[in-house]
C-alpha cells in the first residue's frame, strides 16, 4: 500500500508538471529545452543591447558578431543630438503619467459605485461596461478622429490622455471585483460617523486596495508607453511624437544605421524592464494577460 | 448654502437610521443613487461619447463618400458593394488577417500552457525561468519588431547566418510574400511567455486531491492531463483564446513598423486593420474605411459568439462561489 501510494504520488507530480521526475533522460531533455527556450527569449534583447554599442557599420558585418569589437557609447549621444529623442521620452512620460492618474481615479470611482452603491440600472450598466472590453477598437477609431479633429485637438496629447480619464472598462472591472472583497463593516462604521460615499471611496476603499491600484498603474503605464496606433493617428509634428512613434520613424530616418535604431529600441524598452523588476509581484498576479498587452 | 443644509440634513437622517438599525431611509437611498450615477458619470460620458456615439456615427458614415475636406455625400450601399465584390485587396487582407490570427493565437496559447506545465511545481529556478520567459512580453511592440527585423535582415541578419551555417538556401524573410507573415508570427510568439502568470495561476488553483485520486487509480500522465488538467484549466485557455483572437484580428503595429505601412511584399502583410488605416488616414476615404470597420466588427463579434457557443460545451466551470 505504501509503495503504491508513493508511486502514484510520483505519477501525479510528473503529470502535473509535464513529465518531470519520470526518468533521468526525460528530465534532462526537458531541462535542456527550458534552457534553450530561455536563450531564445533573452538573446534578441541581449543582441539589441550589444548592437547598440557597436561602431557605425559594424552591425552590417558578415558573418554577424554578437559582441562589439569596440564598445562604443556614441550611438546614444548621437541619438539625442540628431533627433529630438529626449523630447519623445518626455512626451511619452507625460502621457503615461497623466493617463495613468486619470485611469486610476475614474476607474476606481466607477468600480466602487458598481461594487457598493445601489442605484437603478446598475447591473445592466456594468454588463454594458464589461461588454465593451471585447469591442474591437478600430470600429470607433474613425468617428473619434473626426470628433477630435472637429475640436481642433489633432497634434495635441488630449486624444491620447482623455479616454483614460473616462474610465477604462478593464480597470473598472478589476476595481469592482477588488472592492467587493473589502469587509462592509468599515463602510458601515464610516457611515455612522457621517462619512460620504466619496470619502469612503477615497479614504477607505483606495487605501485598502493598494495592490490593485498598483496593478492598474502598471498596466496603464505600459499600455500608454507601448501604444502606437493612437499617437500615429493623432500626432503629426516631430516635437509632439511619443517614443513609440519616434522610434518607428528612426527606421526611415537612419536607414541602415541599425546601431542607432537599436540604441533607441533599448532606451524605449529599459523603463519597462525596470518597472517589471521593481513591481514583479503585480505582473505575476496574472492580470497582465487580462489587460490585452499581448503585443499586437 | 441650502445644498449644504440638505447634506447635513440627510447625514442626520442617515445617522438616525443607522443608529436605530432600521432599513435605510428613502432620502439616503436617493443620495446613494445620486452618488452612484455621479461616480459612473465619467465612464458613462466615455461610453456615450467615445464608444456608442462613434459606433452609430461610423455606421452612418459607412453609407457616405467622405474625403474629410468636403461634406459627406450619401451613396447608400455602394461602399459595401465595392468592399464585398470589387475590391480585391479586401479579400487579400482578410485572408492575411485570418492566416495570422488562426495560426498565431492557438500557438500562443499552446506555448503559454506548455511553459506553465513545464514550470509548475518546479522549485529550483522557477523565479529565474518565469522572469526570463516573461521579459519579451513587456518589450514594446515597436522595439521588438525593430529588433526582429534586424535578426531577419536577409544579408547580414542572424537568421540568414544560421541558414548558411546549416547549408540551407538563403531566404528573403520579410521581403518574401510567403515568409513575411510567418516571420511576424514568430515575432509575436516570442512574447508568448506573457500568458505564463495566468496559466500558472490557473494550474495552481487545481486541487491536489484530484491528482492524488487519479494517481491512486493508476491513471497515466496523458490521461491525467486530459481528464483533470485540461478541463480545469480550460476557462483560462478559453479566455486567452477569445482575447487573443480579438487582438489578432486587429493586428496592426508589427506590420506597420515592418513595412512602413505598405503591407508589402505583394500585400502579404496588408492586414485588415492596416488596410483600413491606409484607407482612412492615407487616402482619406472615411466612408469606405468606416464600412470596413463595421465588417471587421461583425466578423469579430460573430467569431466571438461562436467561441462562446463552443465553450458552453467544452469549457468546464466549477460552480462559482461568486456572491
Amino acid at each position: 500500500m505504501e509503495s503504491v501510494s508513493t508511486r502514484g504520488g510520483d505519477v501525479a507530480r510528473s503529470a502535473s508538471s509535464g513529465g518531470r521526475g519520470r526518468s533521468a533522460p526525460v528530465a534532462l531533455l526537458k531541462h535542456l529545452l527550458l534552457i534553450l527556450g530561455g536563450v531564445i527569449m533573452v538573446l534578441p534583447l541581449a543582441m539589441s543591447i550589444f548592437d547598440s554599442l557597436k561602431q557605425p557599420g559594424a552591425v552590417l558585418s558578415v558573418p554577424p558578431t554578437l559582441l562589439p569589437s569596440h564598445w562604443e557609447f556614441g550611438n546614444y549621444i548621437q541619438l539625442f543630438r540628431t533627433v529630438p529623442f529626449f523630447q519623445w521620452f518626455l512626451n511619452s512620460t507625460i502621457i503615461a503619467v497623466l493617463g495613468t492618474g486619470g485611469a486610476i481615479l475614474s476607474s476606481t470611482l466607477c468600480g466602487y459605485a458598481f461594487a457598493r452603491l445601489r442605484f437603478p440600472g446598475r447591473d445592466a450598466l456594468f454588463l454594458i461596461c464589461i461588454a465593451t472590453m471585447m469591442l474591437p477598437g478600430v470600429v470607433t477609431l474613425i468617428p473619434q478622429f473626426i470628433v477630435y479633429r472637429h475640436l481642433g485637438l489633432i497634434d495635441t496629447f488630449v486624444p491620447l490622455i482623455l479616454p483614460s480619464w473616462l474610465g477604462i472598462p478593464f480597470y473598472i472591472f478589476l476595481s469592482r471585483q477588488t472592492f467587493r472583497t473589502v469587509p462592509k463593516d468599515y463602510e458601515d462604521a464610516a457611515h455612522v460617523d457621517g462619512a460620504s460615499n466619496w470619502y469612503i471611496w477615497w479614504r477607505i476603499m483606495l487605501p485598502m486596495s493598494k495592490s490593485m491600484v498598483a496593478t492598474i498603474a502598471i498596466f496603464s503605464v505600459i499600455a500608454n508607453w507601448n501604444d502606437f496606433l493612437n499617437p500615429l493617428i493623432y500626432l503629426n509634428s516631430a516635437s509632439k511624437m511619443t517614443l513609440a512613434l519616434g522610434l518607428q520613424t528612426l527606421d526611415s530616418f537612419y536607414g541602415t544605421q541599425w546601431d542607432l535604431i537599436m540604441a533607441g529600441a533599448v532606451l524605449m524598452t529599459l523603463p519597462m524592464i525596470v518597472i517589471f523588476f521593481v513591481a514583479q509581484r503585480y505582473f505575476m498576479s496574472g492580470g497582465i494577460s487580462f489587460s490585452g498587452l499581448g503585443g499586437r | 448654502m441650502s445644498g449644504q443644509k440638505r447634506a447635513t440634513l440627510s447625514r442626520g437622517v442617515r445617522l438616525g437610521a443607522e443608529a436605530l438599525g432600521r432599513p435605510r431611509s428613502s432620502a439616503m437611498r436617493r443620495q446613494e443613487a445620486r452618488d452612484g450615477y455621479l461616480m459612473i458619470l465619467p465612464w458613462l460620458v466615455g461610453f456615450l461619447g467615445l464608444v456608442l456615439g462613434p459606433m452609430i456615427a461610423s455606421f452612418l458614415i459607412s453609407f457616405t463618400n467622405w474625403q474629410l475636406v468636403v461634406a459627406p455625400q450619401w451613396i447608400g450601399l455602394e461602399n459595401y458593394v465595392t468592399m464585398l465584390s470589387k475590391d480585391s485587396l479586401i479579400r487579400a487582407s482578410l485572408a492575411d488577417t485570418a492566416f495570422y490570427a488562426f495560426i498565431s493565437t492557438p500557438l500562443y496559447a499552446c506555448i503559454g500552457l506548455g511553459l506553465a506545465l513545464a514550470l509548475q511545481r518546479r522549485r529550483r529556478g522557477l523565479y529565474f525561468y518565469r522572469t526570463i520567459y516573461f521579459l519579451p512580453s513587456i518589450t514594446p511592440v515597436v522595439a521588438s519588431t525593430l529588433l526582429w527585423m534586424l535578426i531577419f535582415e536577409p544579408s547580414f541578419g542572424w537568421a540568414s547566418y544560421v541558414l548558411q551555417f546549416l547549408h540551407l538556401p538563403q531566404q528573403l524573410w520579410l521581403s518574401d510574400p510567403h515568409e513575411a507573415k510567418p516571420v511576424l508570427i514568430v515575432m509575436y510568439l516570442w512574447g508568448a511567455g506573457g500568458s505564463l502568470p495566468i496559466f500558472l495561476a490557473g494550474l495552481n488553483a487545481i486541487p491536489a486531491e484530484l491528482y492524488e485520486a487519479a494517481a491512486v487509480d493508476g491513471a497515466s500522465g496523458w490521461r491525467i492531463f486530459r481528464g483533470i488538467t485540461l478541463p480545469l484549466v480550460s476557462p483560462v485557455l478559453f479566455f486567452i483564446l477569445v482575447t487573443g483572437f480579438i487582438a489578432g484580428f486587429q493586428v496592426f503595429t508589427p506590420a506597420y513598423v515592418a513595412t512602413g505601412g505598405t503591407g508589402n511584399p505583394e500585400h502579404s502583410t496588408l492586414f485588415f486593420a492596416l488596410y483600413l488605416y491606409n484607407n482612412a488616414f492615407r487616402y482619406l476615404n472615411m466612408g469606405y474605411a468606416s464600412a470596413m470597420a463595421w465588417l471587421l466588427f461583425v466578423i469579430v463579434l460573430g467569431f466571438t459568439i461562436v467561441q462562446f457557443g463552443v465553450a458552453r460545451r467544452l469549457v468546464y466551470y466549477e460552480s462559482s462561489p461568486d456572491a
